[in-house]
């Protein structure tokens, strides 16, 4: 398993009339962690959306490995490599941890079998294993959040995209997660596009970051890059947190 | 599955195998009707309980199914084992039509159900003025006493008991491996949650068309069963809303979605039809039988509303699921 190059070209998305994202361009290479930050409606989840079928853009391509994947559906998008997780958790509640992993797992391993047990060892590395017979809605929200990028983990993707899995979490927490997402990185080399506003993970783990606002790109470099830009600054970091 | 499960289930077999010579023919009724319903609940169970997709007109599938078969009979004496064959190609060729309808244009829950509904109703008013059905003064079979013929499913009770046994333990044991399937599984999602289903890579809309087949082609041989079983058929009841509505009690009241739920809901609801019966008519008080019903369905909502199967299977210390 290696990571896939995501290349957007000038993706946009209207609602009826009402513009959501115009003209964002940028590149993760194969292997690369990449952060998308920006205010709280500046079009960061439909992107994400875009990317993974949700959405069909109403302008420009999404290619993954130079495949063009815009307008397929999520489940060929997935297909295709792309895993991803949502914002506001959705684990099957009324099944079990592993059944939520092995579902994944069905999508590389068509025997149910091979599934469980490749969806058990995905448990094991994010530290879930214990709970893998509890119903997913007992789970805490930091669990949750570990069972959502478990699950993505366990479709085999190129790309994951990891949409807040940050959010809600201790400090400690925090630490954890970009302590198993960088050695995840490290180990297979998958590509990792991540929405986050916790600046401690991004500026962790991003080699790059794309930062967009009302819909458009405003500034992309590496995160020291970033967090000095001041357009950055002014629409969405502000200077306290720069620190 | 469990040993003891396995142990239990094949301890029931045998029982049922043996019923015929251990019950009188009261008994035998009932047990028939026992078993016509955990075959249909379970039927049903594969797209409400399974894939989460609510059907309140599965009566459509049941009525094709037995109106084919009966017709093929009636008319050219081609017999129900062959007919059923043609049952189930009409019924899945409908389940196809209203599941696609409503899944490719994402309908869901109670409008989904509407759209089943609609689909029963006016195949109800096509058979009222279809005149090779029989219209809506019915179609009707011959009936010969004394004459066990299996080749074209005539006889007595315990023929049709045995049919009936062998459909639903067949069905049981077919609902028991589809859970355990990738299939199963990716109907489990959908009925969770489809769009996080789909991201995680489940063809939403052909696991739900799967769904509907498998379940329509059930329905319809328990319609074929049906219609050989009564020797008559009607389009106001055959395709009733009512019929569609007695399906789906077993599985709700035994536990959507466990596979022991359309057996333990088809007991208690026909052992309590039945004693609702008799009292109704110890009493002399008409009507009074489906009060007392109702009631007790009241009551088994409110207290178990997981089903009565969950809650038995942890008493007996069975697993809960799958």
């Amino acid at each position: 398993m290696s990571g896939a190059t995501l290349e957007l070209a000038g993706l946009g998305k209207s609602f009826r009339g009402l513009r959501a994202v115009h003209d964002v361009s940028f590149t993760v290479p194969g292997g690369s962690i990449h952060a998308l930050i920006g205010p709280n409606g500046a079009g960061k989840t439909t992107i994400f959306n875009m990317i993974a079928g949700v959405y069909a853009p109403t302008a420009g391509t999404v290619t993954l490995d130079g495949r063009r994947i815009s307008g397929l559906r999520p489940d060929r998008v997935c297909d295709a490599g792309v895993g991803r997780t949502f914002q506001i958790v959705r684990p099957f509640k009324g099944l079990s941890v592993l059944e939520n992993v092995t579902i994944g797992a069905l999508q590389r391993q068509s025997k149910v079998d091979r599934a469980r047990a490749a969806a058990l060892a995905i448990l094991e590395r994010l530290g879930l294993a214990d709970r893998a017979h509890q119903l997913a809605e007992n789970l805490t929200l930091p669990d949750r959040k570990r069972l959502e990028v478990a699950r993505a983990l366990a479709t085999g993707p190129r790309l994951l995209l990891l949409d807040e899995v940050m959010a809600g979490l201790r400090p400690t927490e925090v630490d954890v997660m970009v302590g198993f997402l960088r050695e995840l990185n490290a180990r297979t080399g998958l590509t990792i596009l991540l929405i986050e506003h916790v600046m401690r993970a991004v500026m962790a783990l991003a080699a790059q970051v794309t930062v967009v606002s009302y819909g458009e790109k405003i500034a992309e470099g590496t995160p020291q890059e970033i967090v000095r830009n001041k357009a950055v600054l002014d629409v969405y970091l502000g200077e306290e947190e720069v620190a | 599955m469990s040993a003891r499960l396995l142990a239990g289930l094949a301890v029931l077999l045998v029982l049922l195998l043996a019923a015929p010579a251990l019950l009188g023919g009261y008994g035998l009724s009932v047990l028939i009707l026992v078993l016509y319903f955990a075959f249909v609940g379970q039927a049903w169970n594969i797209m409400m309980g399974f894939a989460g997709q609510l059907s309140l007109g599965h009566a459509l599938y049941a009525g094709l199914g037995g109106y084919v078969a009966a017709g093929l009979y009636f008319h050219y004496g081609i017999g129900p084992w062959a007919g059923v064959l043609v049952a189930i190609a009409a019924a899945v060729a409908a389940g196809s039509i209203v599941g696609y309808l409503g899944f490719r244009f994402s309908l869901a829950g109670v409008y989904f159900a509407l759209l089943t509904i609609a689909f029963a109703e006016f195949t109800r008013i096509g058979f009222d003025n279809w005149s090779w059905s029989g219209g809506s003064g019915g179609l009707f079979l011959k009936v010969e006493r004394g004459v066990t013929d299996l080749a074209n499913l005539r006889g007595g009770p315990v023929l049709f008991y045995y049919v009936i046994l062998a459909l639903a333990a067949g069905t049981f044991g077919l609902c028991h491996l589809l859970l355990q399937s990738r299939l199963g599984r990716y109907w489990l999602a959908i009925r969770e949650d489809a769009e996080a289903a789909q991201a995680v890579g489940v063809p939403v809309l052909r696991c739900k068309m799967m769904a509907v087949m498998i379940s329509a082609a059930l329905t319809a041989i328990a319609g074929v069963w049906n219609a050989f079983y009564y020797n008559n058929l009607f389009p106001e009841t055959a395709f009733s809303i009512g019929r569609s509505i007695e399906m789906t009690l077993s599985p709700i009241i035994g536990g959507l979605g466990t596979l022991g739920g359309p057996l333990i809901g088809a007991v208690v609801l026909t052992s309590l039809g039945e004693l609702f019966t008799s009292v109704g008519d110890m009493l002399g008080i008409p009507g009074i039988k489906q009060i007392f019903y109702g009631l007790a369905l009241l009551a088994i909502i409110m207290y178990r509303p997981a089903g009565l199967w969950p809650w038995i299977a942890k008493r007996l210390g069975l697993e809960r699921r799958l």
